[in-house]
């Protein structure tokens, strides 16, 4: 007999695998916060509805229990829980001391082949903007 | 990029099936790029096409393969000049695109013309009637295309080795047809993007020399800050060594993971301990952001909206689903706070359509990319105004740099190659069911079971000489470091190489791995280093060693 879904999702949304760069198109069915299944469809480009196994089955990390939920900062040689006030309170102060003892080149970024499109554009306007250097980079030579 | 003036797969995956030879050369895709390499194989079972795979390992795309070149790792330069050796004694070359089309072959074919059959075979371990074939199928079929990742880039001399594939497409004139075309299959999923976006030392988006001075002029406008002088910044490994040596004081990482993905791990912890101030914005406490003054808690790719762009330049929709476990940030969020604290103008997105924008102002590839018009299949760069449906194929009728250039290439042997000490070659790739540094995938259940543990893979001949039966621990030590991993015993690897992913931080091929770069695009060798093998206790029995 045919497999029937019987659970109804609250949603289904369409995104695109944060995996490899094939770029897969999957749908997220979600139900009281979980993702509970993986479809994808099967008009669309560039997978028509083939998915691999981290694609359909690899979504899990986003609900493990090591997932970092607050920012954290160094004192006395330990990362400890801090407000977002504080921490970026802290970098903002540290990079412009640094910035000008230094000179923007003792500054480097490394945006994240993970991360959109616009976080990537961000970056690297963070460090030709806000810092001055073109020391930016990412993972592409891995 | 130097030969044809543009970097990226210059087809589409859909005309993949339309190939009649395709060349895959370092490139494992089952397991990397597991549903681009389904195309591959329904070219081969549903339409014909002849594949070639050029790999020391014995892949799963061999099953599919009509010549499978195993040659030694690091010996590709000498493996594609000697195919198109070939190519062009047996007149399969496509005369009139390089009259038309192409420059510098008469300097080239000089150089190509040294790499007799015999002396190929001598350096790659390739049998010459093996060469021929290949050379008959990959010459002999229009269209033909190629596909090619990390296997070809991550060697000292990864840059020569993409232009010998370049080279390979002009001399063929698989250049500008559905079909056929250059490709580089991009590891992870926005690889291509973070590289379009300008987040790359020599470019401001969309691949605009930071050394041309009417882009920097553009970009002082553009930013309202006077842009840092026309000299390129440094790479990703040039930051980690100038950390160790003082030169670079802070360092801020967002979604990396450098101390599992770069090489020779003991240095990059050397020269990261040594940073003033590292931040690193991740969504676990990675061994990065363990070493980190400051971690910033972001969001996944389903806490978020943005656009991810992939190996075939397709600019698609990322979608947010759940909002961020407690107090994370998407990263965009992280960024803007942080600008704004520091007295920077023009930070105040909303959302990342508004970014999107701005990118579509000063990218000219990415002048049409609105978020309107990215639902359904999204757009494929370049796209560069409004009315512009997006360009599934690259080089039609014309080169952005105007005609394709031959580059001519030698062979240059590893940067580390086997000696007495070190007898046996390492290489280095990916699983199946796990993904990078394994931040993400080693936390998913079911890819775990399916594969819990780092198995090194070692030809059968050299297992039997060493005495390791499939399953033993063995110790694989190099000049940079000792691991102690289970073998797996098969006849996947070539005899005298041993294969390890990076996916397992308990047993980490990157504590072995050679952080030579290539000179030019700054790629560590990760695919060669020498190493020597033996059995071992496992870990837990170490004491009885």
């Amino acid at each position: 007999m045919a497999y029937a879904p019987t659970l109804s999702p609250d949603r289904v949304a369409r995104t695109t695998c944060p995996y490899c760069g094939v770029g897969c198109q999957i749908e997220l069915h979600t139900k009281g916060g979980v993702v509970y299944r993986v479809s994808a469809p099967f008009d669309a480009q560039p997978n028509q509805g083939k998915l691999c196994v981290k694609g359909r089955f690899g979504h899990d990390y986003l609900w493990h229990p090591d997932r970092l939920t607050v920012p954290l900062l160094r004192r006395n040689g330990q990362l400890v829980p801090v407000g977002w006030d504080e921490a970026l309170g802290f970098v903002a102060d540290r990079l412009a001391a640094i910035k000008s003892e230094s000179g923007p080149g003792a500054i480097g970024a490394l945006g994240g082949s993970r991360c959109t499109n616009e976080e990537n554009y961000l970056m690297q306007k963070f460090a030709r903007q806000v810092i001055g250097t073109h020391n930016v980079d990412n993972c592409a030579r891995l | 990029m130097q030969a044809f003036g543009s970097g990226a797969m210059t087809n589409s995956i859909a005309d993949i099936v339309e190939a009649k030879a395709i060349l895959a050369i370092g490139t494992n895709t089952t397991e990397a790029h597991p549903v681009l390499s389904l195309q591959i194989k329904k070219a081969v079972r549903q339409h014909g096409a002849s594949l070639i795979v050029a790999d020391p390992r014995r892949i799963e795309l061999v099953d599919f393969a009509t010549v499978h070149l195993r040659l030694e790792a690091g010996t590709d330069l000498a493996l594609l000049n000697g195919l198109a050796h070939i190519i062009l004694n047996e007149n399969l070359h496509d005369s009139a695109f390089i009259t038309e089309r192409t420059e510098n072959f008469e300097a080239w074919k000089a150089v190509v013309d040294e790499y007799t059959p015999d002396r190929v075979s001598a350096i790659t371990g390739v049998p010459v009637d093996d060469l021929v074939r290949a050379a008959r199928i990959y010459g002999g079929a229009r269209p033909a295309s190629i596909f090619y990742c990390l296997g070809i880039t991550e060697h000292t001399v990864g840059h020569q080795n993409v232009l010998a594939l370049a080279n390979l497409a002009l001399l063929t004139g698989n250049l500008g047809i559905r079909g056929g075309g250059l490709n580089p299959i991009r590891g992870q999923n926005n690889v291509q993007g973070a590289c379009d976006m300008g987040g790359l030392p020599n470019y401001y988006p969309g691949y605009q020399p930071v050394t041309d001075p009417a882009v920097r002029e553009k970009m002082t406008a553009f930013y309202g800050v006077e842009q840092p002088p026309a000299t390129p910044g440094l790479t990703m490994g040039e930051l980690i060594q100038a950390a160790g040596e003082h030169r670079i004081r802070a360092l801020y990482i967002m979604g990396e993971n450098p101390m599992m993905s770069d090489p020779n791990t003991n240095h990059v912890r050397d020269c990261l301990e040594k940073l003033d101030l590292l931040i690193v914005q991740d969504l676990f406490l990675t061994e990065t952001a363990a070493l980190a003054d400051v971690v910033f808690p972001a969001a996944a790719f389903a806490e978020k909206d943005g656009t991810f762009t992939n190996t075939e330049r397709r600019v698609q929709r990322v979608r947010q689903v759940f909002d961020p476990p407690g107090e994370a940030r998407a990263d965009w969020q992280i960024l803007c706070q942080l600008a704004r604290r520091m007295g920077a103008r023009g930070w105040d997105y909303t959302s990342p359509s508004e970014i999107m924008e701005e990118i579509a102002q000063i990218t000219p590839p990415y002048g049409g990319i609105h978020y309107d018009r990215l639902e359904g299949d999204g757009l494929q760069w370049p796209c560069p105004s409004r009315d512009h449906n997006g360009t599934p194929i690259l080089h039609v009728g014309k080169f952005p740099r105007g005609r394709g250039r031959f580059h001519p290439v030698h062979h240059q042997p590893a940067a580390e190659l086997p000696d007495d000490e070190y007898p046996l070659m390492l290489t280095t790739g990916r699983i199946l069911q796990h993904y990078h540094t394994g931040t993400m995938t080693r936390r998913v259940s079911g890819l775990n079971i399916l594969a819990p543990e780092e198995r090194a893979e070692i030809n059968t001949l050299d297992a039997a000489e060493l005495g390791i039966a499939d399953g033993d621990w063995i110790r694989i030590a190099s000049r940079r470091g000792v691991v102690t991993v289970r073998a797996r015993v098969c006849e996947r690897p070539r005899r005298g190489l041993v294969f390890m992913t990076f996916h397992f931080v308990e047993a980490l091929s990157n504590v072995l791995t050679n952080n030579a770069l290539d000179p030019i695009a700054k790629v560590p060798e990760y695919k060669v280093c020498a190493v020597k093998v033996e059995r071992a206790y496992p870990p837990e029995d170490r004491t009885h060693a």
